[in-house]
């Protein structure tokens, strides 16, 4: 399958602190892959490295076969993001917000993009209110409402789950593997909850102190690693002191 | 590959060509904010309040003070008029960082960032808005100078455009420049937001000419392009011509301080994203 998204010998040092060492990795068209790792093992920094909100020490990204530092626009046009910990404006309308991201991406039928997917995640009834009002499990489908406006080929998710009740969690899960399987995106996926992973993800990578540690197929780890779940295989990892794997 | 230093020569060319800027973005930009105007009261206070009151309190402490008859010199136009250019100066910058600031309190700069926009067409909006507070507050003004103390704002004839855009233009450069003080030091720096322009105020011979200042100080007021505009302003109402020199110097002085300041904003925001302080910013 085609590398959707390419990064090569990727480095983000903050003044002495190293949060991304020499990362390099490939996440292929159409699959969802998991991005995996302890707290501070630099995920967050190498999605927002993705979106080019830290520009990168040294190194490449390459999505669509386009270099994120020359074709910026190009790329983040097919881009989209979500997290639970960055918010929509809480003073404008679901309605307005919607609109707004719209505008932003130049979609051209906004009207009708916003209500096929309005109805796509059941959110019909919450356009008129105010965000600030919305639910944790309202404002997760309103945000991915949001990163579907513009039919991304990737969405880049951290965490979509991390505070949503089990029941929530579940029906977020059933709806991102709808979305994926009825459009094809390509997502790239943050979570610590492993059950989640093994649950979703088709291919996950594990990151440990910035460096790519090891990666493959949820139930192909599980068994290279001798454990009955991925939980487990995570917890070696991230408790190892050196490298299990180098990617070339 | 090395990134470190391939902002500056990209955004440069951004902000020199700007037809490279799309419409769509900048009108989005402008609208989430206009959204936000028929349901909230502080911005309409923002917008019409505060400067009615203050055009009142300055009128009829004007009005007050001609009928002293100091010399005959026509207070209500020297005072009318400063106060009335002096708010076109201050909501042209508030306008530009309170816009700004509206997306860090939302936490919404991270979501704006990972669409396309360009910082640019970011920037391109804030004018927009700004113009467009200005003109409506700007208008109400007019009107009730107009109506309450017979003092027209158009006295100063054709010079009225080029002083309001020199004042305009010299807001959204201080705007900018306190934007991008936020932006790399955090909402610690809001309160710029709010008490910059009255550091410039005292130099800017707002309400007195410049000879009326210490002489030390003077060297700093004409370095700001705001002096030129109400020197002039007092120039027309006291000889009823312009000295042009005065519009030169203070579209003059303005161009360089843009220059200046879009080099600032574009160092900033590249350290911003150096140090990845984009998502911490709230």
């Amino acid at each position: 399958m085609k590398a959707i998204i390419e990064v090569r010998h990727l480095v983000k040092k903050f003044k002495k602190a190293i949060a991304v060492n020499d990362l390099s990795f490939d996440v292929e068209e159409g699959t969802i892959t998991g991005l995996l790792g302890p707290n501070g093992a630099g995920k967050t920094t190498t999605i927002q490295m993705l979106l080019d909100l830290i520009t990168p020490t040294s190194g490449s990204i390459k999505l669509f076969g386009l270099d994120m530092a020359t074709h910026r626009e190009e790329i983040l046009n097919q881009v989209n993001f979500s997290s639970p910990y960055v918010s929509l404006p809480g003073n404008l309308k679901v309605r307005e917000n919607l609109y707004t991201f719209a505008r932003l991406y130049g979609v051209k039928d906004i009207k009708g993009k916003i209500n096929e997917l309005v109805d796509y995640f059941d959110i019909r009834d919450l356009l008129p209110k105010m965000t600030s009002t919305l639910s944790t499990g309202q404002l997760t489908r309103l945000n991915l409402t949001k990163a579907m406006l513009n039919d991304p080929k990737v969405l880049l998710l951290d965490e979509p789950t991390s505070s949503l009740d089990p029941d929530i969690a579940d029906r977020t899960r059933k709806l991102l593997k709808r979305i994926q399987k009825e459009r094809g995106i390509t997502i790239l996926y943050t979570s610590h909850n492993m059950e989640e992973i093994e649950e979703l993800c088709d291919r996950v990578i594990f990151i440990q102190k910035g460096k790519f540690r090891d990666d493959g197929v949820p139930s192909e780890l599980i068994k290279k690693y001798g454990h009955t779940d991925l939980n487990e295989v995570f917890l070696q990892i991230a408790r190892e002191g050196g490298e299990i794997n180098s990617n070339s | 590959m090395k990134y470190s230093c391939r902002l500056p020569a990209k955004e440069v060319k951004l902000i020199l060509i700007l037809d490279l800027m799309k419409w769509y973005r900048i009108k989005a930009l402008i609208i989430r904010h206009l959204y936000l105007y028929p349901r909230s009261f502080p911005r309409i206070m923002d917008v019409l309040f505060w400067p009615v009151l203050e055009l009142l309190v300055w009128g009829f402490l004007s009005a007050y003070l001609e009928k002293l008859n100091l010399e005959n010199i026509n207070l209500v136009s020297i005072l009318l008029g400063a106060i009335i250019f002096w708010t076109f100066l201050n909501r042209s910058q508030e306008a530009v960082t309170v816009a700004f600031l509206e997306d860090v309190w939302e936490k919404n700069l991270l979501n704006l960032f990972v669409t396309p926009i360009r910082i640019s067409e970011f920037l391109f909006s804030t004018v927009i808005l700004g113009l467009v507070r200005i003109v409506t507050a700007g208008a109400i003004l007019g009107v009730i100078a107009l109506v309450l103390y017979h003092f027209s704002i158009f006295q100063f004839g054709i010079y009225t455009v080029p002083f309001i855009l020199s004042l305009l233009l010299f807001g959204w450069i201080l705007g900018l420049f306190i934007t991008a003080v936020i932006l790399r030091f955090g909402t610690s720096a809001q309160v710029l937001a709010f008490g910059f322009i009255f550091l410039i105020q005292p130099f800017s011979a707002v309400f007195y000419p410049v000879s009326a200042l210490p002489v030390a100080v003077q060297g700093i007021a004409y370095l700001l392009p705001s002096t030129y505009v109400f020197e002039g302003m007092r120039a027309v109402i006291a000889t009823g011509t312009l000295p042009l020199n005065y519009l030169a110097f203070s579209f003059g002085i303005n161009a360089m301080y843009l220059i200046i300041v879009l080099f600032f904003f574009y160092a900033m925001f590249r350290k911003v994203k150096e140090r990845g302080l984009l998502l911490k910013l709230d």
